[in-house]
């Protein structure tokens, strides 16, 4: 019981927090943005903190979290000098993109002096876009992210200040990479609310980069929700990279519709985090619109990993193909659901949903919930799960052919991770996956961001 | 198509073939449920003190509780107050020869198919007749006492082998498992009780064939089979309900025992009453089955094939902790019309180089929705531990659903789980096919079904497999997809 009390004490201080400061929650940004924070606050006290007891938190409990009094939140931006060479001393992925920073939440005004963008391509601060582009935000702003379903989207949109907005006019094809670069730096233990908005009109062609990263030890979390709406006959890529230390609890939302034609890839790689959820939900709503799905996750410690996606078939003829894989060592933990729903009278529909788990330890733990809600007969479905470990036969091949034990290992897991990784469409960027995840798995990548020294100081 | 719509309407329109209520004088209590009520039926039944001691703290454990709302159903609101938890055929007379049970019972086991004179020495069924609660007749007794098995009423087990009830009761399903099991141990009126001795294997399938009687009575049956080391016992259960057009509420527990080396098979055919085909009426079927392979080298087996009931909520589970146990669960379950089933299992492999599979093969028809929902949890300790679950649904029609809702936790890295789910619909080439041989396209539909489902058929005892296999074929002619 002494759990329930905590647990309302949190809510209550949430709620507290979010009455006192609501002038200041709300300062800069439009109307329609601060009028819907009092439902989705009243919606968050309703559903309450994720917990084990939440269905679709079932394997993720945030209990402890949230009960945490210690995290600051930031209402105004922290004046911190970021650059991007000094950034980029350490290991994040540099190569030719359109660069978008943000630190802690907030559009990063360094971003001004990027090279312009294509006729019509707007990317700005949320915050600016409300005042500025009007129009255009509220058309979408909150339309996708359900705050009545989830008690995090909730939270983000009773709270948010900031984010990156993203508009890509119709007919344009964007050749570089949009990458935005998510920056988590402070020197006390951070709260952080960030809200993207994305609108890819009709026949657009363009591939999105989230690549997360800490740069200091603090304790961080990050609920970040993103909206994402795709056109007509439109080409998105989306590819997030998560590699944050094990003190930061990560809890995304990316909420995607795609009208007639439009053809979606997502890709979800996880290297390092310590708390990571990411709740992903697309709306196939218009004929033949194809989306595919993927995830990696390579964990190890204590770390805690959990995919959840909701895939939803609303209109005939749409394809749908998810493949999420998860490598668990130590004492880690990871999680999994995928859901498939057929509307009705969405017929010729087909989804697949594919899920490989290998644990190599006896204390890791997977948890998988494939689910398939199917409302019509004229569909083509299904999904499968493993959980397992290397296999031995396969080791014994390598070994015997003088190859040594751990190297054979090595092999066996990165072939089992590159099937994931070979659904990333940018050469460029999957080469440097690649390379990421060999090094992850050889265990190099962690000894740089557990490490005490802070390269950017 | 018209044509097959038409047939999809003469068949899914078809009457409920065993609706029947059969006029029997029953001996009930005032609607309601409360602490007396509670006490009432446990001095009606004449039970010791420690069962009543069972019965009150369930019922307080159960005031606690709320109904779950987490399973893909739709459920009306049930009235607690309004349903009469005590119903026993008032003739209580002990039998002697088949001249005194009452005839118009036995026209009911005719009408039924049971059978409770000779044939049943041809088919060599032992059936614990159980009509509304109360065990009317058991047969061939003395053969199975004379090996030692006891095969009785659960409350004549209270009273003379209350030893063994004390130590088993709520081993497998605790009195506080859920809400429906705490609300069962609370006023569960009566049931079977088996207990197979060591190193015996029962000679025959014993069979219970349950019906729901007495107007607006709920039932709740309570079961219990013990299988002690190196024991073999194979366990029949079989329903049909009389046409009703109240929603009646069926809340059994059902729990399986296996010591070392003892192997125990359980089979079910429910075919109770679905409700008409607007949805009206129909039986809702909350069962908690648990069997516990408690022994090294143990093995539970459960078959099901569920036709009937308005709602099935049920996932008869296994509990493997002894070493080398082996647990299988086989299940068709068909909706139709305006029929709702949540229906699975539960493994939880906590023993080493424990084995398990599932066979889930769900069938929709009409408006009807069909749910797997499944648990694999392998423990910590569940070294080399296996378990291979495939769950298939087949879609009759575009306005009903089918869902699956596996549950995989695997904390054990020498353990191999797999899962895999398809939905399919019978493909226009298989009935054309069918046809152009010269079969009619109900026939053809029937036969693919048949074929879909005989994977878990071919596991049930001969005499079951007959009969759900009938009941497919009733149940499905004609709903082309």
């Amino acid at each position: 019981m002494t759990e329930t009390i905590e647990k309302i004490a949190a809510i209550s201080r949430i709620s507290e927090l979010f009455t006192d400061n609501f002038t200041r929650i709300g300062d800069g940004l439009s109307d329609f943005v601060n009028n819907v924070r009092q439902p989705a606050l009243a919606a968050f006290q309703r559903m309450g903190i994720p917990s084990y007891k939440t269905e679709s938190y079932k394997y993720t409990d945030l209990t402890r979290l949230f009960e945490n009094e210690r995290f600051r939140r930031s209402f105004e931006p922290d004046q911190f000098e970021v650059s991007l060479t000094d950034i980029f001393s350490c290991d994040v992925p540099e190569f030719d993109t359109h660069l978008i920073l943000v630190v802690n939440g907030w559009y990063d005004d360094s971003n001004s002096m990027n090279k312009p963008y294509p006729d019509g391509v707007i990317i700005k601060s949320l915050k600016k876009a409300t005042i500025e582009n009007p129009d255009l935000v509220e058309k979408y702003y909150g339309k996708l992210a359900n705050s009545s379903l989830d008690p995090l989207t909730a939270l983000n949109t009773a709270f948010v200040r900031d984010g990156v907005f993203i508009y890509i006019p119709d007919n344009t094809h964007l050749s570089k990479p949009l990458q935005l670069i998510n920056i988590l730096r402070s020197t006390d233990d951070l709260y952080v609310t960030q809200r993207n908005l994305i609108i890819a009109g009709k026949n657009t062609q363009a591939k999105i980069m989230f690549c997360d990263h800490t740069l200091m030890p603090q304790n961080f979390i990050i609920n970040n929700v993103t909206e994402c709406e795709i056109g007509e006959d439109s080409v998105i890529d989306i590819y997030s990279i998560q590699n944050q230390h094990n003190k930061t609890a990560n809890l995304t939302g990316l909420y995607i519709r795609q009208q007639r034609n439009s053809q979606l890839v997502t890709n979800a790689i996880t290297l390092h985090g310590g708390i990571i959820r990411n709740n992903l939900n697309i709306k196939l709503d218009g004929e033949h619109a194809t989306a595919k799905v993927c995830g990696l996750a390579l964990s190890d410690k204590n770390q805690h990993v959990d995919n959840f996606t909701y895939i939803e078939h609303l209109k005939p003829n749409c394809k749908s193909n998810q493949l999420y894989k998860n490598i668990l060592d130590d004492s880690s933990t990871g999680g999994f659901t995928g859901r498939i729903h057929v509307a009705p009278h969405a017929v010729k529909t087909e989804a697949y949903q594919r899920n490989n788990n290998v644990l190599l330890t006896n204390v890791a733990k997977m948890n998988t919930k494939p689910q398939l809600v199917i409302d019509n007969d004229d569909v083509k479905c299904s999904h499968g799960a493993t959980v397992g470990r290397i296999d031995n036969e396969a080791l014994f091949y390598l070994q015997s052919r003088g190859i040594n034990e751990k190297e054979a290992r090595l092999m066996l897991m990165f072939a089992f991770a590159h099937e994931v990784l070979a659904e990333v469409k940018v050469d460029q960027l999957r080469e440097m996956i690649d390379k990421l995840v060999n090094k992850r798995l050889r265990g190099e990548v962690s000894k740089c961001h557990s490490c005490a020294m802070d390269c950017i100081r | 198509m018209e044509d097959q719509n038409k047939l999809l309407h003469e068949v899914t329109g078809r009457d409920y073939r065993f609706g029947f209520v059969t006029d029997i004088e029953t001996d009930t209590i005032v609607k309601g449920l409360n602490e007396q009520v509670v006490r009432i039926i446990s001095a009606k039944k004449d039970e010791p003190e420690w069962m009543l001691e069972f019965r009150l703290k369930s019922y307080r454990r159960w005031l606690t509780m709320k109904m779950p709302d987490w399973a893909q159903l739709k459920i009306p609101e049930i009235n607690y107050q309004d349903i009469i938890f005590y119903a026993a055929p008032k003739e209580q007379a002990k039998y002697e020869s088949l001249n005194e049970v009452d005839p118009e019972l036995l026209r009911t086991f005719e009408k039924l198919g049971i059978p409770l004179e000779e044939q049943k020495m041809l088919s060599g069924v032992a059936v614990d007749a159980v009509i509304d609660s109360v065990s009317v007749k058991t047969t061939f007794k003395e053969t199975l006492a004379e090996r030692g098995i006891i095969f009785c009423s659960f409350s004549e087990a209270v009273k003379h082998h209350p030893d063994l009830i004390q130590q088993y009761l709520g081993m497998a399903v605790p009195y506080n498992d859920n809400y429906f099991a705490a609300l069962n141990s609370a006023v569960f009126s009566d049931g079977s009780f088996v207990y197979i001795p060591k190193g015996t294997r029962c000679p025959m399938e014993l069979s219970t064939y349950f019906r729901i009687n007495a107007q607006n009575t709920g039932q709740f049956e309570r079961t219990l089979i013990i299988a002690d080391d190196d024991s073999y016992v194979s366990y029949l259960e079989g329903c049909t309900a009389p046409m009703r057009d109240e929603n009646q509420l069926h809340a059994a527990v059902v729990e399986i025992i296996a010591l070392d080396r003892a192997e125990v098979k359980y089979s079910t055919v429910q075919n109770w009453y679905p409700g008409d085909k607007n949805g009206k009426g129909g039986i809702f079927n909350f069962v908690t089955k648990r069997g516990i392979c408690k022994g090294i080298s143990s093995k539970i087996l459960w078959n099901q094939v569920e036709t009937g009931s308005a709602i099935t909520w049920k996932y008869p589970s296994c509990i493997l902790i002894g070493d080398n146990s082996i647990a299988e669960f086989n299940s068709v379950a068909l909706t139709n019309n305006y029929q709702q089933a949540d229906t699975g299992t539960k493994m939880i492999h906590i023993g080493k180089n424990t084995k398990s599979s599932i066979v889930s093969k769900g069938i929709s028809a009409g408006h009807s929705s069909n749910s797997y929902r499944g648990l694999v949890r392998v423990a910590p300790k569940a070294e080399n531990s296996r378990n291979y679950s495939q769950c298939d649904s087949l879609l009759l029609g575009d306005t009903c659903g089918a869902h699956t809702f596996p549950y995989i936790e695997v904390a054990n890295s020498s353990s191999v789980i797999e899962h895999e789910a398809t939905t399919s619909k019978i493909g226009e080439d298989q009935i054309f096919y069918c046809n152009q041989r010269g079969i009619s396209t109900e026939d053809a539909i029937g036969m693919i079904v048949n074929g879909y489902a005989r994977e878990v058929i071919n596991k049930l005892p001969m005499e079951f497999a007959v009969e759900a296999q009938k009941l497919l074929q009733i149940s499905l002619e004609g709903s082309v997809g």
